[in-house]
């Protein structure tokens, strides 16, 4: 972004307008709260919870991948296994970290007392832990939890779904209200409450990557309830959207689905670009290269992604000219986000760098995200997707662009903002000791999937043949590995959020913007008048 | 200046138990709808109905406190333009709800049902179904003994077509109310909501007859393939959204009775009217796409 | 770095007999295959070079922009130039790989004029070939045995790579599939062949395959199909002309017998011996070898009603399944023989005792 040359905000601790008070106290201050910052946080919190409910059942499915032969689970279970890591870390632990950096940062980052719709944010957050308690509840329900994936597709989770399958539709229903408002709500925030002299295209990445997520969010969550309504109709009433003997078609359903689905998956990743894009600067010491044409690329990203979803869907039998028309698009979408890490490199090239953890993240983030991007590349020449596709090739693109991507992403965000927060300095060894515990482990765990996904490893199963048997363990160890390594986060970020050392505004010798000009940890109510931007 | 003093809203119960009620729906209809396909009895329809109470007790309380909020002149032009933002951005995503049922039905008429008649790229298809040949509006299913297809359809030049009138008229005369409001008509705007009201009403009363008679007569039901399927989906919802809308005017109307809005400060009418026009505006594609193509 | 520590995994792990290191897709054995092949490589060579130069830039400003070795931030932000190149190579190399992939792509959907045509249906969790010219039609299950699977047995080296009735082509011939689903999708697919195609319930896709190397081929169906989704293997057998003929023959010798067995008459203890194999084989899948199920998806045949109720109705269920559920119309996949030998084998044995028993003669009518 622009140099941001800020006439000092008049920010106060403790102010005298009868609005502007610090927290309740007890547990209402949670339940009832309208405050960004008490909403993020409890975001973050969520978040961090599903991650490790999430990791748990990953695990589960390491374990039994260790060794060929069933071990430790049924297949039934392994099926639910795999479905419910997909999508308690998609929708529980990704989409709601990020809506929590959001709602701490955004109303920080453009000088806004706090979001615009401070009680449908409150409302926003809330839906979120019934929606998940009854899809976790599901497990335990007669049939077990929801075994067809996280993409469901019918009719396997229609005609031949468990009965739990109902309670998951009306569970992504709400959690779909509950990611449209919040998105609302972001986009309210961004248009509307910026200080004056903060223009559009001084806004911070960071502003800007989720200004487009929210609007990817409004356009494809309804979608994703439509397509589940439609199932519900088919399972309950005896339509025949996704069946051929009344004249519809299964493929339908997969449609639909990625219409969502894709857009979903940079809904995953614009927000970590945005982190990125922050943290590289501040460490760099040089301003981000190339500002507007980031902020080009992150909405070529977004427009495109409406117009490639058939690429999940290369081996449906699609008539040829859908099936080159989706390579091509899904081949476009390598130019923008080349640029953006063209950008990156270029932030860092004859800067001045140090590498605390945030930075540790972020440049692990660029190395491991662009490997899978590379794969995501390969996967969409069609022609050869007809060898990866449903492999664990698959798996190991998307957990490259997924953990160290977005995962890695919001974990840079939370050790770059975290003294914003909480006024108290992370441990850095013990940041240092996470971020290479992480990194090396997280590869360990997917780079061996390449390897077993092109020697022909379908995905989704729970059992597999002997040729795939070492890398399957190696990949299995790195899962420990990596799983374990969290709890050094978890540690690191409980304890030290609390004893570590005091934080100064700044916080950060290299860091711009809005947000360190506030005192660490930033007061309740942040900018009470709007301050000033040049 | 009016930007230097933001107002941000006090702590609120609302949203918790707003979000309590959406948890009771969803578990609730989840209970009830499999007892229902299994034939078992289950609590599930207490839990719904919990769900509801819950639902309506903070409809009511949650803007009877915003309604008293911006009367206290608490709320900024800011404030304001984030209530228009959020209602426009909240009618966007019930737009791209309607297309994904739209979508829906140009797949199926393009691509599927071609292809199980042995027409276009993947006309092998027909192998699975001989003797099914591809029609629209699907009048023969492929499997007629699981999904027995319609056997009259609703002639758009009747009904369809008065409730085109009736919907078309009524995003007139709800415009012609909100001038009537910008211009301080107090009687013309009570006349011409009420009006509005009224053709909401008839529309949703020719719906009813139009469903009773697809069930009852034309075999035209939820169960008959494809085409049952797609008309119902989206008149359907369609009608769902009217008769929200049909609500929302009518506490339009009350608050209009009550002395509420002036001709400057109004957006809760203007957010209906919107609505509005957009629950018209999807009939329109309804009717080319559904009834009358 | 990462070779390092993969190294070091590897030690961690140990390594099992069977195992090997295949890193990369396999070249296969035809034409397509090998255009695949080349396509893929191609285009990974050039994601590495990609990667390279990405990276060296990156590692290198990492190594002499540091701050610890003094170096001063440069002030420069923006350079008009430099990203109009960088939008504009990566198009241009993505043009180069779009070229090569679509004439591929038109060869793989070009299904005209085949020698041979064969129907593939997905069932859960078998496949069902039949020769459209020939009038062969048969089921292939997975033949590794349970206790293979539950580690009670050493693995044998076609572990879960092996079926009881393969596919069997004509080497050097143009087969065409018709590849379609009967309950849920599945995908066929075999590596050697680069051929996958997903089967989908009530529609047809198609594919094809010319092997001129004989030998035997394995692949997995590779769409989440329910609970033994991992268990639905692909087997072909490419067999010179002579020998697929001499095939063809057997094949339809044997379905005669099949058909005269019918027609004998067997005693209850034989009826209940062959039901077991057929059970164990066909229907444990989903009602458990105990006969228990899985509660909430699959019924108990245990204490049944349809099992220890009227022998008509449970004829029936097994004869026609029951449609829209998993429950399979079974008579398309048994002989009379088995179907009567289940029926029976169910009533009489997996904790009910009915006692009496249905001839393959009688199943006919059903
Ligand atoms: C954060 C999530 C995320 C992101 C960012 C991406 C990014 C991309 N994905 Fe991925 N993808 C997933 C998550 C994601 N994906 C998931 C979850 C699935 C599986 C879903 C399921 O089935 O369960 C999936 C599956 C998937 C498939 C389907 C595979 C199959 O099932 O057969 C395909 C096929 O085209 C694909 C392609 C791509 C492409 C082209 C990109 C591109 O956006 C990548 C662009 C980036 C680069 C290319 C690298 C940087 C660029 C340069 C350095 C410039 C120069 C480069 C060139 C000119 C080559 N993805
Ligand atoms: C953002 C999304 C995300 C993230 C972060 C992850 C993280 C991980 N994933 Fe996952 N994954 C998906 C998204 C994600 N995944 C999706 C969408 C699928 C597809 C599903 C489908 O096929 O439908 C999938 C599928 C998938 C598979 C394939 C399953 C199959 O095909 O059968 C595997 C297999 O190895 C796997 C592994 C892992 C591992 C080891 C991690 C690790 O990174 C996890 C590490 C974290 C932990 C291990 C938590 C640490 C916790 C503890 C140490 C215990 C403490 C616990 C408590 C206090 C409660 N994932
Ligand atoms: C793919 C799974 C699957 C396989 C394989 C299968 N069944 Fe079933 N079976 C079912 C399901 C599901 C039902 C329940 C149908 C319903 O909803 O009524 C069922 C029901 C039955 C019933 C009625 C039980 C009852 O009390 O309702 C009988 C008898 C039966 N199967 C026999 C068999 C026989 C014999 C075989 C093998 C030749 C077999 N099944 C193989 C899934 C399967
Ligand atoms: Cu059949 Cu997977
Ligand atoms: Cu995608």
């Amino acid at each position: 972004m622009a140099t941001v040359d800020i006439d000092l905000p008049h920010v106060k601790d403790h102010d005298h307008d009868p609005h502007h008070h610090g927290p309740a106290k007890g547990l209402g201050r949670w339940l009832f709260t309208t405050n960004h910052k008490d909403i993020g946080s409890m975001y973050l919190i969520f978040s961090l919870c599903m991650f490790l409910i999430g990791g748990l059942m990953a695990l589960v499915i390491r374990a039994e991948l260790f060794q060929p032969g069933l071990q430790l689970v049924e297949p039934e279970f392994f099926n639910q296994m795999t479905t419910m890591h997909g999508l308690i870390m998609v929708f529980g632990a990704v989409m709601p970290a990020f809506v929590g950096l959001a709602n701490w940062m955004i109303p920080m980052m453009i000088g806004a007392p706090d979001m615009a719709l401070p009680r449908m944010n409150n409302w926003s957050f809330w839906i979120l832990p019934f929606a998940f308690l009854i899809l976790l509840s599901s497990l335990l329900m007669e049939g077990g939890a929801p075994n067809f994936g996280w993409t469901f597709y019918a009719p396997l989770s229609t005609t031949y779904g468990p009965p739990s399958t109902t309670f998951f539709i009306f569970g992504v229903h709400i959690m779909g209200v509950s990611s449209i408002m919040g998105a609302i709500n972001i986009i309210a925030t961004i248009l509307n409450l910026r200080a004056p002299g903060m223009t559009l295209m001084k806004m911070p990445l960071f502003v800007w990557t989720w200004l487009i997520t929210a609007f990817l969010l409004i356009a494809v969550m309804p979608v994703l309830a439509g397509v589940v309504t439609m199932m519900l109709m088919d399972i309950h009433f005896g339509t025949s959207f996704f069946n051929a003997a009344g004249g519809g078609d299964p493929v339908l359903f997969q449609h639909v689905f990625w219409f969502f689905g894709h857009p979903e998956v940079y809904i995953m990743i614009l927000p970590a670009f945005g982190i990125v894009s922050e943290i590289i600067p501040t460490f760099a010491r040089k301003r981000l290269f190339g500002y507007p044409s980031m902020v080009y690329a992150v909405a070529s990203i977004a427009l495109l992604s409406f117009i490639v979803w058939a690429h999940h869907m290369f081996t449906v039998g699609m008539p040829l000219v859908g099936e080159v028309f989706f390579m091509f698009a899904t081949m476009l979408i390598a130019v923008p986000t080349g640029v953006k890490v063209f950008n990156w490199v270029a932030t860092m090239f004859r800067g001045s760098m140090t590498f605390e953890t945030p930075m540790l993240f972020a440049l692990a983030f660029v190395v491991l995200f662009t490997i899978g991007g590379l794969s995501g590349l390969m996967l969409a020449i069609a022609p050869v997707d007809f060898q990866y596709h449903d492999t664990y090739f698959v798996v190991a693109h998307f957990h490259y662009v997924l953990v160290p991507g977005a995962v890695f992403g919001i974990m840079a965000g939370v050790y770059y903002w975290l003294p914003k927060w909480t006024g108290h300095v992370l441990n850095e060894s013990l940041g240092k000791f996470h971020f290479w515990m992480s990194f090396v482990g997280v590869n360990i765990t997917f780079f061996p999937m390449h390897f077993v996904g092109l020697a022909g490893m379908p995905r989704r199963i729970p059992d597999y043949a002997l040729q795939f048997a070492d890398f399957n363990s190696i990949a299995s160890v790195g899962a420990f590995i990596f799983g374990l390594s969290q709890l050094i986060f978890v540690y690191n970020i409980i304890h030290n959020a609390r004893v570590g050392e005091k934080a100064t505004a700044q916080v950060w010798d290299g860091a711009h913007g809005l947000e360190w000009t506030v005192p660490s940890p930033a007061p309740y109510h942040t900018f009470s008048t709007p301050p000033k931007v040049d | 200046m009016s930007t230097s003093s933001y107002y941000v809203p006090e702590q609120s119960r609302w949203p918790i138990i707003a979000s309590l009620s959406l948890g009771l729906l969803a578990y609730g209809a989840g209970m009830t709808f499999n007892a229902m396909s299994a034939g078992g009895s289950s609590i599930g329809p207490y839990i719904l109905g919990a769900g509801f109470l819950v639902l309506f007790y903070v409809i009511f309380g949650w803007f009877r406190d915003v309604i008293s909020e911006s009367q206290g002149g608490l709320y900024s032009e800011q404030m304001d333009r984030s209530f228009r933002q959020g209602m426009l951005w909240f009618i966007f995503s019930e737009v791209m709800f309607f297309a994904a049922f739209f979508g829906a039905l140009f797949y199926v008429r393009t691509f599927s049902v071609p292809w199980l008649g042995g027409e276009g790229e993947k006309g092998v298809t027909n192998m699975l179904w001989e003797g099914f040949q591809a029609t629209w509006p699907l009048m023969v299913t492929p499997d007629p003994a699981q999904f027995e297809g319609p056997k009259e359809l609703v002639d758009p030049w009747h009904l369809p077509l008065l409730n085109t009138v009736l919907l078309i008229s009524s995003s007139v005369t709800i415009t012609i109310a909100h001038h009537a409001l910008k211009e301080g008509h107090r009687k013309k705007l009570e006349l011409w909501l009420a009006a509005t009201i009224v053709l909401a009403i008839a529309f949703l009363y020719f719906q009813v007859v139009e469903y009773i008679e697809a069930y009852t007569h034309l075999g035209l039901t939820l169960q008959s393939g494809i085409y049952g399927a797609t008309f119902f989906m989206l008149t359907g919802f369609h009608g769902f959204h009217v008769t929200l809308g049909t609500i929302i005017l009518f506490v339009m109307l009350l608050r209009i009775f009550d002395g509420d809005f002036t001709p400057k400060q109004h957006f809760a009418f203007e957010a209906a009217a919107w609505y509005w026009h957009f629950v018209d505006v999807v009939w329109v594609g309804l009717f080319i796409f559904v009834y009358v193509l | 770095m990462t070779k390092a520590l993969l190294a070091l995994g590897l030690s961690l792990a140990g390594s099992s007999a069977m195992a090997d290191w295949q890193v990369n897709l396999n070249r296969g054995v035809t034409e397509i295959s090998n255009a695949v092949f080349d396509l893929h490589m191609l285009i990974f060579w050039i994601c590495v070079v990609i990667g390279v130069g990405v990276f060296g830039v990156m590692f290198y400003s990492i190594f002499m922009h540091r701050k610890s070795k003094g170096a001063q931030a440069a002030h420069f932000h923006e350079n008009t130039t430099v990203e109009v190149v960088w939008t504009v190579i990566p198009f241009l190399i993505l043009i180069g790989m779009a070229i090569p992939a679509t004439g591929t792509l038109m060869d793989m959907y070009d299904t005209s004029e085949a020698d041979v045509d064969i129907q593939v249906t997905g069932y859960q969790w078998k496949w069902r070939y039949q020769y459209l010219d020939e009038d062969i039609d048969f089921f292939s299950n997975m033949s590794t045995p349970r206790e293979e699977i539950y580690n009670e047995a050493g693995k044998n080296p076609n572990y879960l790579l092996e079926v009881d009735n393969p596919l069997v082509i004509p080497a050097g011939k143009k087969v065409r599939f018709l590849i379609t689903a009967n309950d849920v999708i599945h995908s066929w697919w075999v590596p050697h062949f680069a051929v996958k195609k997903d089967a989908i319930p009530g529609f047809i896709n198609e594919s094809w395959v010319r092997v001129d190397e004989p030998g035997v081929y394995r692949g997995q169906c590779t769409e989440l199909c329910g609970k033994d989704h991992g268990f639905m293997p692909v087997v072909v057998e490419v067999k010179p002309q002579a020998e697929y003929e001499a095939w063809v023959a057997a094949q339809k010798a044997k379905q005669a017998a099949l058909a005269d067995a019918a027609s004998q008459s067997y005693s209850i203890d034989e009826l209940i011996a062959t039901g077991e194999g057929v059970y164990q084989r066909v229907c444990a899948a989903c009602h458990a070898p105990n006969g228990g199920g899985v509660p909430g998806a699959f019924p108990a045949i245990t204490g049944s009603a349809i099992a220890t109720g009227p022998i008509a109705d449970h004829i029936n269920i097994v004869a026609n399944g029951k449609s829209g559920t998993a429950m399979q119309a079974f008579k398309e996949q048994l002989s009379a023989v088995d179907l009567a030998a289940v029926v029976t084998y169910q009533r009489n044995r997996l904790g009910n005792a009915v006692g009496d028993f249905v001839n393959p003669s009688d199943i006919q009518n059903y």
